[in-house]
């Protein structure tokens, strides 16, 4: 049986996973104004990592990418706790947010928004969930 | 007029998709009815852009972008698992 080679998908996976992850990246800061936001920006993410699994497999992309999804799962729910709960410490009910405008170095003037940081809770959980399902999957015989 | 070339190219896509699902349902192989897969979420991408056209609206542009990656890696998915028969290895032969 001869070798087999997939070095044309191994170079494409190289040059598309960066762009989708950019994608991804910018679904995700877009999700306020635009369409997007944590779920699809998370998906999309996970769709670049698996992407990698594809093209190379699960050995590899651990020792590339040595994240425990489970923890980041742990850890996106927390902060997504931790952002709510945080306006209980200004007398305001839970999951209250709040806004202001900011003038930023680089970008000027900018509204920053505390929902930013729930959404990154969306995000974190999104991605632990699906790697960690694939992952699951792909391992057992 | 831009309306009416727009409802053509509609009904060209829509007439293309009718024949690629035909070559999905009698496919003789499977490989026939990935690449026929494939290409209808090609022609979907161009249905999408073409209703955005029509709706006067830049809100599906995303849509388009994530029906190309998901195509790709839904055909590079299928691929892979009808030359290998696993979808995700664990290590890599050597």
């Amino acid at each position: 049986m001869k070798k087999p080679n997939d070095v044309i998908l191994q170079t494409v996976t190289t040059v598309i996973s960066f762009i989708i992850i950019l994608f991804s990246i910018n679904l995700f800061f877009a999700g306020h104004y635009t369409p997007g936001g944590g779920f699809i920006g998370g998906l999309m993410t996970a769709a670049a990592l698996v992407l990698l699994l594809l093209a190379y497999d699960v050995k590899t992309l651990n020792k590339v990418l040595p994240f425990n999804y489970q923890v980041m799962t742990a850890a996106g729910l927390l902060i997504a706790v931790l952002t709510s709960a945080g306006a209980l410490l200004f007398n305001e009910p839970f999951l209250t947010h709040a806004y202001d405008y900011f003038d930023l170095p680089l970008l000027g003037k900018t509204s920053l928004h505390t929902a930013v940081l729930f959404d990154t809770g969306v995000y974190l959980v999104v991605i632990g969930i699906t790697m960690t399902i694939i992952q699951t999957i792909g391992e057992s015989e | 007029m831009l309306t009416i070339a727009i409802y053509i190219a509609l009904v060209g896509v829509a007439a293309s998709m009718i024949g690629i699902v035909i070559r999905v349902v009698k496919g003789p192989s499977a490989a026939d009815r990935v690449v026929a897969l494939d290409s209808l979420g090609i022609s979907l991408i161009a249905m999408t852009g073409l209703f955005s056209m029509l709706l006067d609206s830049s809100v599906f542009l995303e849509v388009i972008l994530l029906l190309g990656i998901l195509a790709f890696i839904g055909t590079v998915a299928f691929s892979k698992y009808l030359e290998k028969g696993a979808i995700v290895d664990r290590e890599r032969h050597k």
